[in-house]
Protein backbone atom coordinates (compact mmCIF):
# COMPACT_ATOMS: atom_id res chain seq x y z
CA UNK A 1 0.00 0.00 0.00
CA UNK A 2 2.64 2.46 0.59
CA UNK A 3 4.39 2.03 -2.77
CA UNK A 4 1.10 2.85 -4.26
CA UNK A 5 0.86 5.99 -2.13
CA UNK A 6 4.43 6.68 -3.45
CA UNK A 7 3.47 5.93 -6.70
CA UNK A 8 0.32 8.33 -6.46
CA UNK A 9 2.22 11.21 -4.87
CA UNK A 10 5.24 11.20 -7.15
CA UNK A 11 3.08 10.99 -10.22
CA UNK A 12 0.54 13.67 -8.81
CA UNK A 13 3.84 15.76 -7.66
CA UNK A 14 5.03 15.33 -11.46
CA UNK A 15 1.71 16.09 -13.44
CA UNK A 16 1.91 19.22 -11.60
CA UNK A 17 4.95 20.65 -12.52
CA UNK A 18 4.42 19.52 -16.14
CA UNK A 19 1.52 21.32 -16.37
CA UNK A 20 2.69 24.54 -14.32
CA UNK A 21 5.94 24.35 -16.99
CA UNK A 22 3.90 24.19 -19.79
CA UNK A 23 1.00 26.61 -19.28
CA UNK A 24 3.37 29.43 -17.74
CA UNK A 25 5.42 29.02 -20.70
CA UNK A 26 2.41 30.19 -23.04
CA UNK A 27 2.33 32.75 -19.85
CA UNK A 28 5.44 34.86 -20.04
CA UNK A 29 7.31 36.07 -17.85
CA UNK A 30 5.85 36.92 -14.47
CA UNK A 31 6.79 39.23 -11.48
CA UNK A 32 6.97 37.81 -7.78
CA UNK A 33 6.11 40.87 -6.29
CA UNK A 34 2.72 41.52 -4.84
CA UNK A 35 1.10 42.95 -7.63
CA UNK A 36 2.45 39.56 -10.44
CA UNK A 37 1.42 37.27 -7.50
CA UNK A 38 -2.07 38.67 -7.63
CA UNK A 39 -1.79 37.98 -11.16
CA UNK A 40 -0.71 34.97 -11.28
CA UNK A 41 -3.42 33.93 -8.61
CA UNK A 42 -6.31 35.00 -11.20
CA UNK A 43 -4.45 33.69 -13.85
CA UNK A 44 -4.82 29.93 -11.82
CA UNK A 45 -8.20 30.72 -11.65
CA UNK A 46 -8.10 31.06 -15.85
CA UNK A 47 -6.57 28.53 -16.98
CA UNK A 48 -7.66 25.16 -16.66
CA UNK A 49 -4.47 23.44 -16.74
CA UNK A 50 -3.47 25.49 -13.62
CA UNK A 51 -6.72 24.77 -12.02
CA UNK A 52 -5.44 20.69 -12.97
CA UNK A 53 -2.31 20.71 -11.23
CA UNK A 54 -3.66 22.24 -8.13
CA UNK A 55 -6.02 19.50 -8.12
CA UNK A 56 -3.00 17.04 -8.59
CA UNK A 57 -0.95 19.15 -5.95
CA UNK A 58 -4.50 18.12 -3.64
CA UNK A 59 -3.68 14.24 -5.08
CA UNK A 60 -0.16 14.72 -3.84
CA UNK A 61 -0.44 16.09 -0.51
CA UNK A 62 -3.13 13.94 0.82
CA UNK A 63 -1.37 11.28 -0.26
CA UNK A 64 1.86 12.11 1.55
CA UNK A 65 -0.64 12.89 4.76
CA UNK A 66 -1.66 9.50 4.31
CA UNK A 67 2.05 8.55 4.33
CA UNK A 68 3.13 9.46 6.99
CA UNK A 69 0.35 8.32 9.28
CA UNK A 70 0.74 4.46 7.73
CA UNK A 71 4.64 4.25 7.36
CA UNK A 72 7.54 6.68 8.98
CA UNK A 73 8.46 10.25 7.81
CA UNK A 74 11.81 8.47 7.31
CA UNK A 75 10.52 6.54 4.52
CA UNK A 76 7.82 8.97 3.46
CA UNK A 77 9.94 12.51 2.73
CA UNK A 78 12.89 10.83 0.78
CA UNK A 79 10.88 8.48 -0.95
CA UNK A 80 9.29 11.92 -2.48
CA UNK A 81 12.65 12.32 -4.13
CA UNK A 82 11.58 9.71 -6.81
CA UNK A 83 9.61 13.06 -8.65
CA UNK A 84 13.15 14.01 -9.58
CA UNK A 85 13.71 10.49 -11.29
CA UNK A 86 10.08 10.80 -12.99
CA UNK A 87 10.22 14.70 -13.70
CA UNK A 88 13.49 13.83 -15.52
CA UNK A 89 12.05 10.78 -17.34
CA UNK A 90 8.96 13.05 -18.30
CA UNK A 91 10.72 16.42 -19.25
CA UNK A 92 12.61 14.43 -22.09
CA UNK A 93 9.72 12.43 -23.12
CA UNK A 94 6.83 14.91 -23.13
CA UNK A 95 8.66 19.03 -22.57
CA UNK A 96 11.31 17.23 -25.02
CA UNK A 97 14.12 18.94 -22.90
CA UNK A 98 17.87 17.96 -23.61
CA UNK A 99 18.91 15.34 -20.75
CA UNK A 100 22.84 14.96 -20.91
CA UNK A 101 24.53 12.26 -19.22
CA UNK A 102 24.75 13.80 -15.52
CA UNK A 103 21.35 14.24 -14.96
CA UNK A 104 20.41 10.98 -16.37
CA UNK A 105 22.48 9.43 -13.79
CA UNK A 106 21.40 11.30 -10.93
CA UNK A 107 18.17 10.73 -12.04
CA UNK A 108 19.14 6.77 -11.55
CA UNK A 109 21.10 7.17 -8.28
CA UNK A 110 17.95 8.37 -7.12
CA UNK A 111 16.25 5.57 -8.26
CA UNK A 112 18.46 3.24 -6.54
CA UNK A 113 18.16 5.95 -3.29
CA UNK A 114 14.15 5.17 -3.25
CA UNK A 115 14.26 1.28 -3.70
CA UNK A 116 17.39 1.39 -0.64
CA UNK A 117 15.12 3.70 1.50
CA UNK A 118 11.88 1.05 0.76
CA UNK A 119 14.04 -1.63 2.12
CA UNK B 1 26.76 39.49 -5.19
CA UNK B 2 26.95 41.96 -2.33
CA UNK B 3 28.17 40.42 0.98
CA UNK B 4 24.35 41.71 1.98
CA UNK B 5 22.60 39.50 0.11
CA UNK B 6 24.67 36.24 0.33
CA UNK B 7 23.63 36.75 4.18
CA UNK B 8 20.29 37.68 3.41
CA UNK B 9 20.19 34.42 0.77
CA UNK B 10 21.84 32.24 3.12
CA UNK B 11 19.10 33.40 6.57
CA UNK B 12 16.18 32.68 3.87
CA UNK B 13 18.13 29.32 3.09
CA UNK B 14 17.77 28.14 6.43
CA UNK B 15 14.62 29.42 7.30
CA UNK B 16 13.13 27.22 4.26
CA UNK B 17 14.89 24.50 5.28
CA UNK B 18 13.53 24.63 9.00
CA UNK B 19 10.16 25.38 7.98
CA UNK B 20 9.84 22.61 5.90
CA UNK B 21 11.54 20.42 8.59
CA UNK B 22 9.18 21.61 11.23
CA UNK B 23 6.03 21.11 9.29
CA UNK B 24 6.57 17.83 8.18
CA UNK B 25 7.50 16.56 11.67
CA UNK B 26 4.18 18.12 13.12
CA UNK B 27 1.98 16.96 9.91
CA UNK B 28 3.97 13.11 10.81
CA UNK B 29 3.22 13.36 14.56
CA UNK B 30 -0.75 14.77 14.18
CA UNK B 31 -1.75 12.02 11.63
CA UNK B 32 0.22 9.31 13.95
CA UNK B 33 -2.26 10.64 16.56
CA UNK B 34 -5.52 10.90 14.57
CA UNK B 35 -7.21 7.81 16.02
CA UNK B 36 -8.71 7.36 12.50
CA UNK B 37 -7.11 5.81 9.47
CA UNK B 38 -6.80 7.45 6.30
CA UNK B 39 -9.04 6.52 3.40
CA UNK B 40 -9.64 7.32 -0.01
CA UNK B 41 -12.48 10.29 1.19
CA UNK B 42 -11.54 13.92 1.02
CA UNK B 43 -13.80 14.53 3.91
CA UNK B 44 -11.14 12.33 6.39
CA UNK B 45 -8.29 15.05 5.02
CA UNK B 46 -10.68 17.83 5.58
CA UNK B 47 -11.27 16.49 9.53
CA UNK B 48 -7.81 15.65 9.59
CA UNK B 49 -7.04 19.35 9.72
CA UNK B 50 -8.62 19.76 12.62
CA UNK B 51 -6.02 18.38 14.79
CA UNK B 52 -3.54 21.11 16.25
CA UNK B 53 -0.81 19.28 14.94
CA UNK B 54 -1.46 18.04 11.38
CA UNK B 55 -3.12 22.52 11.02
CA UNK B 56 0.23 23.55 12.39
CA UNK B 57 1.79 21.40 9.93
CA UNK B 58 0.08 22.43 7.06
CA UNK B 59 0.09 25.93 7.68
CA UNK B 60 3.99 25.91 8.38
CA UNK B 61 4.35 24.01 4.78
CA UNK B 62 2.20 26.97 2.94
CA UNK B 63 4.78 29.14 5.07
CA UNK B 64 7.88 27.29 3.35
CA UNK B 65 6.35 27.34 0.46
CA UNK B 66 6.26 31.64 0.51
CA UNK B 67 9.63 31.62 1.59
CA UNK B 68 10.43 29.36 -1.25
CA UNK B 69 9.55 31.78 -3.20
CA UNK B 70 11.62 34.87 -1.50
CA UNK B 71 14.36 32.30 -1.80
CA UNK B 72 13.79 31.83 -5.76
CA UNK B 73 13.79 35.36 -6.13
CA UNK B 74 17.13 35.96 -4.36
CA UNK B 75 18.45 32.65 -6.34
CA UNK B 76 19.01 30.44 -9.13
CA UNK B 77 16.70 27.03 -9.33
CA UNK B 78 19.68 25.07 -9.84
CA UNK B 79 21.11 26.26 -6.82
CA UNK B 80 17.66 26.43 -4.75
CA UNK B 81 16.88 22.62 -5.73
CA UNK B 82 19.86 20.70 -5.22
CA UNK B 83 20.89 22.52 -1.54
CA UNK B 84 17.42 22.45 0.04
CA UNK B 85 17.79 18.10 -0.71
CA UNK B 86 19.52 18.16 2.47
CA UNK B 87 16.21 17.96 3.75
CA UNK B 88 15.53 14.36 2.91
CA UNK B 89 18.57 13.85 5.43
CA UNK B 90 17.07 16.33 8.36
CA UNK B 91 13.94 13.97 7.88
CA UNK B 92 15.11 10.81 8.73
CA UNK B 93 16.91 12.32 11.48
CA UNK B 94 13.85 13.73 13.24
CA UNK B 95 11.79 10.52 12.34
CA UNK B 96 15.01 8.89 14.51
CA UNK B 97 15.34 11.14 17.10
CA UNK B 98 12.19 12.42 17.70
CA UNK B 99 9.49 10.16 16.21
CA UNK B 100 11.73 6.81 17.35
CA UNK B 101 11.62 5.60 14.16
CA UNK B 102 13.91 2.75 13.02
CA UNK B 103 15.98 3.58 10.86
CA UNK B 104 18.41 0.95 9.42
CA UNK B 105 21.57 1.31 7.35
CA UNK B 106 20.16 0.86 3.95
CA UNK B 107 17.95 3.65 4.65
CA UNK B 108 20.64 6.02 5.55
CA UNK B 109 22.47 4.68 2.43
CA UNK B 110 19.52 5.45 0.03
CA UNK B 111 19.03 8.78 1.76
CA UNK B 112 22.26 9.98 1.29
CA UNK B 113 22.24 8.66 -2.09
CA UNK B 114 18.85 10.63 -3.26
CA UNK B 115 20.61 13.69 -1.88
CA UNK B 116 23.44 13.19 -4.43
CA UNK B 117 20.97 11.98 -7.14
CA UNK B 118 18.93 15.10 -6.60
CA UNK B 119 21.84 17.17 -6.99
CA UNK B 120 23.51 15.63 -10.06
CA UNK B 121 19.91 15.97 -11.22
CA UNK B 122 18.95 19.80 -10.29
CA UNK B 123 22.63 21.52 -10.42
CA UNK B 124 22.23 20.75 -14.19
CA UNK B 125 18.78 22.02 -15.04
CA UNK B 126 18.91 23.20 -18.45
CA UNK B 127 17.73 27.17 -18.36
CA UNK B 128 15.28 28.80 -20.83
CA UNK B 129 16.09 31.72 -20.52
CA UNK B 130 17.22 33.59 -23.47
CA UNK B 131 20.94 33.99 -23.56
CA UNK B 132 20.78 37.98 -23.17
CA UNK B 133 18.95 37.86 -19.74
CA UNK B 134 21.40 35.79 -18.57
CA UNK B 135 24.27 37.92 -19.33
CA UNK B 136 22.73 40.78 -18.08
Amino acid sequence: MRWILVALMVAATAASDLLQSFEMKQAGEQSARARGLMRVLRMIAQRRYLILSIACLSVSFFSFMALVQMGPLSFAVPASGASFFLETLLAKLLLKEHVGKRRTAGALIVLAGVVLVGG
Amino acid sequence: MPRVRILKTFAVLVLFIALKAAGNLSLAWGMKHLGESASANPLFYIRAMLNPFVLSGVATLIVAILVRLVLLSLSDLSFVLPVTAVGYVIATFLGKTVLHEEVTASRWVGTVLIVIGAVLTSSTVHTTARKEDRQA
